[in-house]
């Protein structure tokens, strides 16, 4: 079946740590994820800058891996990440931030990248809240 | 055929920038030509409201935008009864056109869309 996974909260929080493990199961059923979209505080995981504590899970490093690995399509709401502070180069450069955090594998791309995946999709599964 | 989207919104338009991001999701599935319809739920029931002061909180209006759906070919929006009710908000009147359905309605509504994303 083809899947498409919203993430909506931050990599603090357990659903987001629960999106990865589902997204993870899904391949090691054989199923097909078409897109991971990241909306709402979801945009924070595809920061780089994310520093966690050493007896804790660094679920943003978890998810970037399990993406790059896979080569799976990851697309982050680039207004939701605007307003969040998460910039790749272009954006960084158009509105004159130093900062370039968005991490290797995501891309920055409008919400129609979520309808697009819905249209492609067997199933939309979100995870957000805590 | 397209797939068809229902989209649930459940926050109140003064909770931060959540319902203005459920209604973007709105507003580009108009912009795309996507078969999308709202339901308002819970404290999203609040958005249909006349006459709110978002200034005083300085909040953004978000009734403009919700009033522009038609335009974008989001003509189908629905508010549960109920969250109505338990708000008081039963007999309001509404700025935003929206059919009231009871629970069982809701559920049968549900059921006929391809997906359904609740923020």
């Amino acid at each position: 079946m083809k899947f498409v996974i919203n993430v909506l909260s931050a990599s603090t929080a357990p659903s987001t740590r629960r999106a990865l493990r589902f997204a993870q199961a899904l391949l090691a059923s054989g199923h097909e994820i078409v897109r991971v979209f990241f909306y709402q505080d979801g945009v924070l995981t595809a920061s780089n800058n994310i520093v966690v504590a050493q007896d804790q899970q660094d679920i943003a490093q978890q998810w970037q891996a399990f993406i790059t690995e896979h080569q799976l399509d990851a697309v982050v709401c680039i207004a939701a990440a605007l307003r969040r502070g998460v910039l790749d180069q272009a954006e960084a450069q158009r509105y004159q931030r130093d900062a370039v955090n968005l991490a290797e594998g995501y891309q920055l791309s409008g919400l129609g990248q979520l309808h697009d995946g819905l249209q492609q999709a067997d199933r939309l599964i979100s995870f957000g809240g805590e | 055929m397209a797939q068809s989207v229902l989209l649930i919104s459940r926050q109140a338009p003064w909770a931060g920038i959540a319902a203005a991001e459920a209604l973007d999701i709105a507003l580009a599935a108009g912009a795309f030509d996507l078969p999308l319809s709202m339901l308002f739920m819970d404290d999203g029931v609040f958005q249909l409201l006349a006459q709110q002061q978002p200034q005083i909180l300085e909040q953004k209006d978000l009734s403009a935008n919700l009033q522009a759906l038609p335009m974008f070919g989001i003509e189908q929006l629905y508010v549960a009864q109920q969250c109505l009710s338990e708000r008081g908000l039963a007999d309001s009147s509404l700025a935003i056109e929206a059919e009231r359905l009871d629970d069982l309605q809701i559920q049968q509504l549900i059921r006929q869309f391809d997906h359904v994303i609740t923020l």
